[in-house]
Order: C-alpha cells, then sequence, then structure tokens
C-alpha cells in the first residue's frame, strides 16, 4: 500500500474512533475531545488522499487543512465556554437528564 | 443596468464585507452597535438591490477576491438560486433585526448586534460562494454565530440546547468535509464549474455525495437527524429562533441543492435515483413526524420548532421527481424555491408572534393563553396569517408552493408524494388552529401581563403579510425561480 493510502486510512480509523466517542461518551468534555479526533481524521485524509495521484505535490489541501484548524480551535473554545457555563448553572457536564423534551416548560 | 445610475460596484464583495466591519466594529465599540447592526442591515438590503439588478443583467456574476481566481484564489459567484436565497436572508433579517431593536434590553442588545452581523456575513457569503472548502468555512462561521445566539439568553435549556447544536453542527460541517476531501482528490479542483467537468460517476463520486449528503442533512435538520432542533430553536430567544429556522437551516440546504442540480445529478442521471429516493422518503417521514410532534406540544415555540422539522420535510420532496431523462424536474425545484421563501417569511413572523406572547403573558404554554386575542390583536393576526401559509392554505405563498409541488409529483405520477403532502397540510392546519382556537379562550388562571412594545408587533405582522403577499406576486417571481433552475441542470449534460 502507498504511504498516501496508509495515512488516509489511519484518517478513517481516527474519524470513526471519534464519532465511536461522540457517540458513547456522556462527559462533554470527552465529547468535545472526540469532535476533535474526528476532525483530526478528517484532515488525515484530506492531507493523505491530496490531489489526483499523478499531480504531484499540491499544496492546495494544506492550506485546507490549515484553515481547518484554525475552524476547530474556535469551534472547541466556543465548546469549552458552553460547557463551563453549563455546568455552573446545572450542576452537571452532560447532556443527560435535561428538561424534558416534550414536557412542559420548566 | 443603467451605467449612470448604479456604479460597477463588486456587489458580492460588498455583501459579505459590509455585515463583516460592522460586527468587529460593534464588537469593539458597543456604545454604537445598536445603530450599526440596524444600519449595516439595512444597508444589505440596498446592497442586494445592486447585485439583483447586476445579475438580470448578466445572469451569472463573477468576482474574483482580491483578483485572485479559481482555482488558486477564492472566487465568488451571484446567480438567481444565490439571489432567492439571498433575498429571504435580507427581507426576514432586517424584520429580525426591527424586532430584536425592542426585544432586547439595552445591555443584552451589545452582545447581539455583532453576532447577529457575523451571522449575515457568513449567510451572505455562503450563498455567493463558489467553491466547496469556502462553503466549508462559511458553514462553520455560521453555524458558530448560530450556537452563540442561541446560548445567548443563558438559561439552562438554552445552554443545552446551544450545546447539542453545537456538537451536531460540528458533526454534519466534518463529514462534509470528508467528502470534499474525496471529490479533491477524484478531480483536484474544488472550484464548481471546474468540478462539473472534471467529476465522473464512480465510486469516488457515489461516497462523496452520500458523505456531503449525510452532512448537510444533518445540518439541515431533516428527519431523522432533527434531534438538535427543536431543543436549540425553542429555548433560543425569540428574534433567534426565527433567525435559526427561517435562515439558518435553509443554508445548509442551500448547498444540498447545488451540489445536487450542478454536479450530482447530471453526473449519474438515473443512476442517482436511488440517493433522491432516499431524501424523498426521509422528507416525507420527517413531514409526518414533525406535524405529528407539533400536534402534541403543549408550548407555541416548541410547536412552531416541531413544524420546522416537518416543513423542512417538504423542501426534500423534490429530490426523487425527475424528468424522463433522468435529470432533476425544473418545476419541482421552482416549487421548492418558493417554498423556501413562504417558509422563511412565514416561520420568522411565527416565531417573533410566539415571542411577543412570551413577553406578554411570562409563558407560551397553549392552553394557559389568556384572550390574547381581544388584547394583541396584530400579534394573534401575524400568528394566523403566518399559520395559513405554513398550512398552505390559499391565498399565501405557502399554498403556491405546495401548489406547484403538487402539480410537479401528480405529472409523475408520484401519489405517494402527493397523499403525504395533503396529509401534512391537514396535520398543519390542526395545529396551527390548535393554537388559534385558544388565542380567543379565557385561561383557567389570569396572569399578570406586560405591554408588548409595538414595533414587535407590526414586524411579525409585516412579515406574516409578506408571506400572504407572496402568494399574489406569482407572474412576477416566476421568471426569477426559472432562471434559477430551469438552464442550469440542462446545459451541464455533456
Amino acid at each position: 500500500m502507498s504511504a498516501a493510502g496508509f495515512y488516509a486510512l489511519a484518517g478513517v480509523a481516527l474519524v470513526v474512533l471519534g464519532l465511536y466517542g461522540l457517540a458513547v461518551q456522556a462527559h462533554l468534555l470527552r465529547k468535545l475531545l472526540a469532535v476533535n479526533i474526528l476532525g483530526s481524521g478528517v484532515f488525515l485524509v484530506l492531507v493523505g488522499l491530496g490531489g489526483p495521484a499523478d499531480a504531484g505535490p499540491d499544496p492546495v489541501p494544506h492550506a485546507m487543512v490549515i484553515t481547518g484548524i484554525v475552524v476547530a480551535v474556535s469551534a472547541t473554545a466556543l465548546g469549552l465556554v458552553l460547557m463551563l457555563k453549563l455546568t455552573t448553572t446545572s450542576g452537571r457536564p452532560t447532556l443527560e437528564d435535561d428538561a424534558p423534551r416534550e414536557g412542559p416548560e420548566a | 443596468m443603467s451605467p449612470v445610475l448604479l456604479p460597477d460596484l463588486p456587489w458580492e464583495a460588498l455583501l459579505i464585507l459590509l455585515p463583516l466591519t460592522g460586527a468587529a466594529a460593534g464588537a469593539l465599540w458597543p456604545p454604537a452597535a445598536r445603530a450599526i447592526g440596524l444600519l449595516t442591515t439595512a444597508g444589505g438590503l440596498l446592497l442586494l438591490a445592486g447585485l439583483g439588478t447586476a445579475v438580470a443583467d448578466a445572469q451569472t456574476l463573477r468576482h474574483a477576491v482580491g483578483g485572485w481566481g479559481a482555482p488558486l484564489g477564492i472566487e465568488l459567484r451571484a446567480d438567481a438560486l444565490s439571489l432567492v436565497f439571498l433575498t429571504a436572508t435580507a427581507l426576514v433579517g432586517l424584520g429580525v433585526a426591527v424586532y430584536a431593536d425592542s426585544y432586547f434590553e439595552r445591555s443584552q442588545a451589545r452582545g447581539f448586534w455583532p453576532l447577529w452581523l457575523f451571522l449575515l456575513g457568513a449567510l451572505n457569503a455562503l450563498f455567493l460562494s463558489a467553491d466547496l472548502f469556502n462553503l466549508y468555512v462559511t458553514l462553520e462561521l455560521m453555524g458558530l454565530a448560530a450556537v452563540a445566539l442561541t446560548a445567548f439568553s443563558g438559561g439552562r435549556a438554552a445552554l443545552s440546547g446551544a450545546m447539542r447544536y453545537l456538537l451536531a453542527t460540528l458533526l454534519g460541517s466534518l463529514v462534509y468535509l470528508l467528502g470534499v476531501a474525496l471529490l479533491y482528490h477524484a478531480t483536484g479542483t474544488l472550484d464548481f464549474s471546474l468540478l462539473t467537468q472534471r467529476l465522473e460517476a464512480g465510486p469516488a463520486a457515489r461516497t462523496a455525495l452520500g458523505l456531503m449528503g449525510a452532512g448537510l442533512a444533518l445540518k439541515t435538520a431533516l428527519f431523522p437527524f432533527h434531534f438538535w432542533l427543536p431543543p436549540a430553536h425553542s429555548s433560543a430567544p425569540a428574534p433567534v429562533s426565527a433567525l435559526l429556522s427561517a435562515l439558518v437551516v435553509k443554508a445548509s440546504f442551500y448547498i444540498l441543492v447545488r451540489l445536487w442540480l450542478e454536479l450530482f445529478a447530471p453526473l449519474s442521471g438515473l443512476e442517482g435515483a436511488g440517493t433522491g429516493e432516499v431524501l424523498g422518503w426521509l422528507g416525507m417521514a420527517a413531514i409526518l413526524w414533525g406535524s405529528w410532534q407539533a400536534l402534541r406540544q403543549p408550548r407555541v415555540k416548541l410547536l412552531v420548532a416541531y413544524s420546522t422539522v416537518a416543513q423542512i420535510g417538504y423542501l426534500f420532496l423534490a429530490f426523487p421527481l425527475l424528468t424522463a431523462a433522468g435529470l432533476p424536474d425544473p418545476a419541482a425545484w421552482r416549487a421548492v424555491l418558493w417554498l423556501v421563501l413562504a417558509h422563511a417569511l412565514a416561520k420568522a413572523a411565527m416565531f417573533l408572534a410566539a415571542g411577543n406572547l412570551l413577553r406578554f403573558g411570562g409563558h407560551d404554554r397553549i392552553p394557559d393563553l389568556d384572550c390574547v386575542a381581544q388584547r394583541l390583536p396584530l400579534t394573534v393576526a401575524a400568528f394566523a396569517l403566518a399559520g395559513i401559509s405554513i398550512a398552505g392554505l390559499p391565498p399565501t405563498g405557502g399554498f403556491i408552493g405546495k401548489w406547484l409541488l403538487l402539480e410537479a409529483a401528480l405529472l409523475q405520477g408520484r401519489w405517494d408524494l402527493v397523499a403525504v403532502m395533503l396529509l401534512g397540510g391537514l396535520l398543519a392546519a390542526g395545529y396551527v388552529f390548535k393554537v388559534v382556537g385558544h388565542f380567543f379562550t379565557p385561561a383557567a388562571a389570569g396572569h399578570a401581563a406586560r405591554p408588548v412594545p409595538a414595533a414587535m408587533e407590526w414586524t411579525a405582522l409585516t412579515l406574516a403579510i409578506l408571506a400572504l403577499l407572496l402568494g399574489l406576486a406569482p407572474a412576477w417571481l416566476l421568471p426569477w425561480l426559472d432562471l434559477a433552475v430551469g438552464p442550469g441542470p440542462a446545459e451541464a449534460v455533456p
């Protein structure tokens, strides 16, 4: 297998790992970390696959990944602030046992 | 366009730069945030008029930002399809901005304006983007601004709704980006027009379509990915709910429409019909499930939020409708664009009216609405008019949209779609009239009432009347929609 294919497959594995964490973990910090792992997986696929195989070195995926990392950092910051606020308001860093979604207003 | 009347400005770039500059200025200088916010939102409408005349002249406008065109630079594109979504954004945005000016306390308002202008800039940029990666960036910019606005009031329900929304929106964008990676590997380009030339049918294109479709469906809250929408949209402040339901969910839908009409449907012809069918089934399920849930809700805002889940379903009914050649059916897409406009106006009016009820009585429990028909007649009129449009009764914008869609489905003998559309209309009438009925009855326990500023009542009513007027303007609007969906896919056929 080519090195590029190996990196892309590793990226896919990270994506799956991130999806699993996002679905299974209840703690919001772990959920945010899972999203970050998922994001790293996507970035690895982007760089690993790159452009068409015969086109030679290509700077565009790198530019995309740098932009993507900036987006991920901002999103994580917003998520952490939300998590802290939610923890101080509800006492728990999880989304479980919210006000019942179909129930009357709390 | 007469060059004497209108200078040849880069309207697309200005439509993005103006709100972003306003957002930065408002954040840096809070005392002026309100003035900047209102002026910028109104100025956007003027820029849109300029862009509209230019597009009417040239059909498709392209602008290379900073003189760097595709494939290396960022290119902006404006055509009739972007114009439909930009118009909805500008109209709803102006109404909500005027409403928010009275809704928020002075201290809260300082936080609201920069976030709203960021959201407006992101929406405009998204509708004007011509490459896949730029769409990802604008999606994220829009998502972050929307999440911050959702959490804005700081209550527990709002915070947990915003958190759920953030996780869903991040997951959606990243899955979309994975699809972009595959397309880039297959074609070596991100630009839409180059992609249409280079993309070939095959496993890469199919997987990319699946990933991007799933990510965008999650962000559009298509059933069964709608779980995040009702908590977020019902716990946000009323003006924010209006923006989220009317505009933000439409943005990811716009990308899906672009991808489908320009890239995937012409590419695979009848081969893509399977994906279209799946999207159509999910749309039908969304209509039935969302309407049924809306009917069961005890609170006005939750009811309106579930109604959004149902109405999003209608937008997806055009995907399975293909012409004999296996291409997207222009008649069905025209209907969907009409529904996008009608739903944006009517749903914004409904959420604003719900905000008035909440302000007036301090709650939005449907059974405890206390004779509001006599006490808030304008709000009640706004809710009822918007509800009629949502239910698709004549002579409203919602009626025309659903009529056109019904016609397209009938012509192709899709009785399943017809049946679901009719049933969804009945259920929608049911949940609208459930609320309207309680407007007239006295509640068991009376309560104190707070005054509602006139501006809040009038903006809700104005948006509802616009949704109504949309139903009276087919002759004027239909040529535009034809321009948006008609020749596009046909041209792309090799």
